[in-house]
């Protein structure tokens, strides 16, 4: 059988969401963001939810996701997409409102505006990608990143001592009783890809089910920033922050499913 | 039938955004302006109007509710104090640089820093110059009753939705905290007769993707929409020009003062009149746009002007500029808190034109 | 008796070469092509047709989304 004989339409088992734009993603090669942003739009078109869903995409790389996924769109100032969500699901209630948001953003300047959001219980959906570095920037030193880990200001490694220990805000919010789903997902394998839109579809779902907001963070890489080539920056990120950042559901149903 | 009632400033200016028809207010406590969220909680907007009101974590998540919402095309608005307001510049700036209609009031306490609760009008800078990064201006109203307050909340919903921009309320502690009797407006019911062509609504398949935001990547669009800015505000310089005028007509002198401040030479305008002295007083409702033209107009044939503010002298440059040198300008006022009294602005009045 | 065959179609103008695909292969069905695109990336192509089986790995890994995934079954 030739080749040119399976690449026909109704052959067709897999291709990118119609609700992507046709422009390149502007990420990195091997960047988690694009698998992310993937994601998202396919759930979305999966749910039928894009005439009714607006997204909220902040500062940092995550902010261009508007160019990318053919739905409405605010952008929010560095930090406050919960507090910019919350402005809009509460007086368009039956939207579906998501935020798409970076480790630099919601858990350093948006610490705030992300646990308010979240205690308030705002029905709404989090997409958060920690890849424990700013890169926009250019690869500074996150809440998140890992102790002894290099980047542009912790040239040496990130020394506890003085620069404290990463923040899991994703269980920190797991506790709070206005989170309804929370789940820590990778996109690095085709296995922990299918395994993260199955979480992400879930917190969609708990937003449009009523039950309050759906936590999702994805532990990806940052080629760019940790100076590694996609592959290695996969493998680096399985044995570094996986042990840190151990993968799974956490609350479920508004129930703790893991022993924090 | 007419609707009297005796309120503070405050309460009436929550009272009209009720009336007003406004879909959101977002807000957090501050002295001395904490009664507008008061008011709205304990008279039951939400079960009056279906309004959403909300006490967000700070006065930063609150300017951003406010961006939220506005985005979708509803008439939103929130209110503070000078610190509170100075902790939602970079909010502000981003509802102008995304050219957003929504609604701030600032009912101005004295700083700088932490400062003290009574009232001052030392944030004017802050208010007509932008307030956070960036070119942009925000329509301004001075209030200098209680009456006002209440009236210019639906004037600033109508200015702030024709030109896509936020309009500021700028009260002060003695506006804010005084009781007056009030005429109340007949409410307005909550509609959206206006163009709805760029809200975030969810996209249908008729209309291309909506996307709020200040961002462009290139700085040759950025220019674009800069120009396109600045000939906004230039279009709100030839027609949004309010002011007042009292006694200008055969005046040697003027007085210029907003608010509260303009309450206090009104009285000092009887006692030079008294005197023999003839002294006018403008009073500029917006603050910007600011009265200029009528200034140097003015300026033609005045023999000098006092601006009279509860601050160090902050208008007195914008009236400087419409002077430009062509009469003496000064200024006077008491701050930190300090209110001046009609006989102070008086005497200072006399040292500074009469007795030199 | 019928088997699975499959083929992949690679966007190559946005592909960027990260290599996540080749590793998702199950068959080392994909290998990057010398020649570069207009970008200056090398792109992902089917070095090895015969060994697809269309399992959409590839693509579900892939993150710029540039892969399209066939699958037909071929009598042999």
């Amino acid at each position: 059988m030739e080749v040119k004989e399976i690449i026909r339409q109704e052959n067709m088992v897999y291709q990118r969401s119609s609700l992507l734009t046709s422009k390149p993603f502007s990420y990195c090669p091997g960047c988690g963001h694009g698998t992310s942003n993937r994601l998202v739009a396919e759930v979305i078109e999966e749910l039928g939810i894009q005439n009714d869903t607006i997204g909220v995409a902040p500062v940092g790389c995550s902010v261009l996701i508007y160019d990318f996924i053919d739905i409405d769109f605010s952008q929010a100032p560095h930090g406050r997409a919960p507090a910019v969500a919350t402005g809009i699901k509460r007086v368009l209630p039956e939207k579906v409102v998501f935020t798409y948001q970076g480790d630099g953003d919601l858990a350093a300047i948006g610490t705030s505006e992300t646990i308010h959001a979240c205690n308030r219980g705002e029905n709404i959906t989090i997409i958060f990608v920690n890849n424990g570095i700013y890169g926009m920037t250019g690869g500074q030193m996150a809440p998140t990143t890992l102790p002894g880990m290099k980047t542009s200001t912790s040239p040496y490694g990130r020394e506890v001592a003085t620069m404290g220990t990463p923040l899991k805000i994703t269980e920190m919010i797991a506790h709070l009783d206005g989170v309804n789903f929370v789940s820590r997902q990778a996109v690095h394998t085709p296995a922990a890809v299918r395994k993260a839109k199955k979480a992400i579809r879930a917190a969609f779902e708990c937003q449009i089910n009523k039950k309050g907001l759906g936590f999702v963070e994805i532990v990806s890489n940052c080629n760019s920033g940790w100076k590694m080539t996609p592959v290695k920056a996969n493998q680096w990120m399985e044995e570094n922050m996986f042990p840190f950042y151990p993968l799974g559901d956490i609350k479920v149903d508004g129930k703790l499913v893991k022993t924090l | 039938m007419k609707e009297f009632l005796l309120m503070k400033g405050n309460e009436a200016i929550a009272e009209a955004a009720i009336r007003a028809g406004a879909d959101a207010y977002f807000g957090y406590p501050i002295t001395p302006q904490s009664e507008i969220m008061e008011y709205l909680m304990t008279e039951k907007a939400t079960e009056r109007t279906g309004m959403v009101v909300l006490q967000a974590e700070s006065e930063l998540a609150a300017i951003n509710m406010v961006y939220g919402a506005a985005g979708t095309g509803k008439k939103v608005l929130t209110s503070s104090s000078s610190p509170g307001i100075s902790l939602m510049q970079e909010g502000i700036s981003y509802i102008a640089g995304a050219e957003l209609p929504c609604v701030i009031i600032n009912v101005v306490r004295a700083g700088p820093g932490l400062g003290t609760i009574q009232p001052s009008q030392a944030d004017y800078f802050q208010s007509v110059k932008g307030g956070g990064h960036g070119d942009y201006r925000l329509i301004v109203l001075a209030p200098s009753s209680v009456q006002e307050m209440a009236d210019f909340v639906p004037l600033a919903f109508d200015l702030a939705f024709k030109y896509r921009n936020p309009a500021l309320i700028l009260s002060d502690g003695v506006i804010g905290q005084m009781m007056e009797k009030v005429e109340l407006f007949k409410p307005i019911p909550r509609t959206e007769q206006f163009d709805q062509s760029w809200v975030i609504t969810g996209k249908t398949p008729d209309r291309k993707a909506n996307v709020i935001t200040s961002l462009d990547l290139e700085p040759l669009p950025m220019e674009k929409h800069n120009h396109h800015l600045q000939a906004k505000y230039k279009k709100m310089e030839d027609e949004e020009v309010r002011f007042e005028e009292i006694m200008c007509d055969d005046a040697d002198y003027i007085m210029v003062a907003y608010g509260s401040s303009a309450r206090i030479c009104s009285k000092a305008l009887q006692l030079a009149r008294a005197k023999g002295v003839k002294v006018g007083l403008l009073r500029p409702i917006t603050l910007f746009p600011f009265p200029k033209v009528r200034i140097a107009e003015l300026a033609q044939r005045v023999k000098g002007m006092l601006s009279v503010e509860l601050s160090a002298g902050q208008m007195v440059e914008d009236i400087r500029l419409a002077v430009n040198g062509k009469i003496p300008v000064e200024h006077y006022g008491r701050f930190g808190g300090m209110v001046h009294s009609p006989s102070e602005v008086l005497e200072a009045f006399e040292k500074i034109f009469i007795k030199n | 008796m019928a088997k699975a065959r499959g083929a992949i179609e690679v966007d190559i103008e946005k592909c960027k070469g990260c290599e996540l695909c080749i590793g998702s292969c199950p068959f080392h069905v994909i290998s990057l092509e010398q020649h570069v695109n207009s970008k200056g990336y090398h792109y992902a192509y089917m070095g090895n047709p015969e060994a697809c089986t269309g399992c959409t790995n590839c693509a579900v890994v892939c993150p710029d989304g540039v892969i399209t995934v066939f699958r037909a079954k071929s009598e042999v």
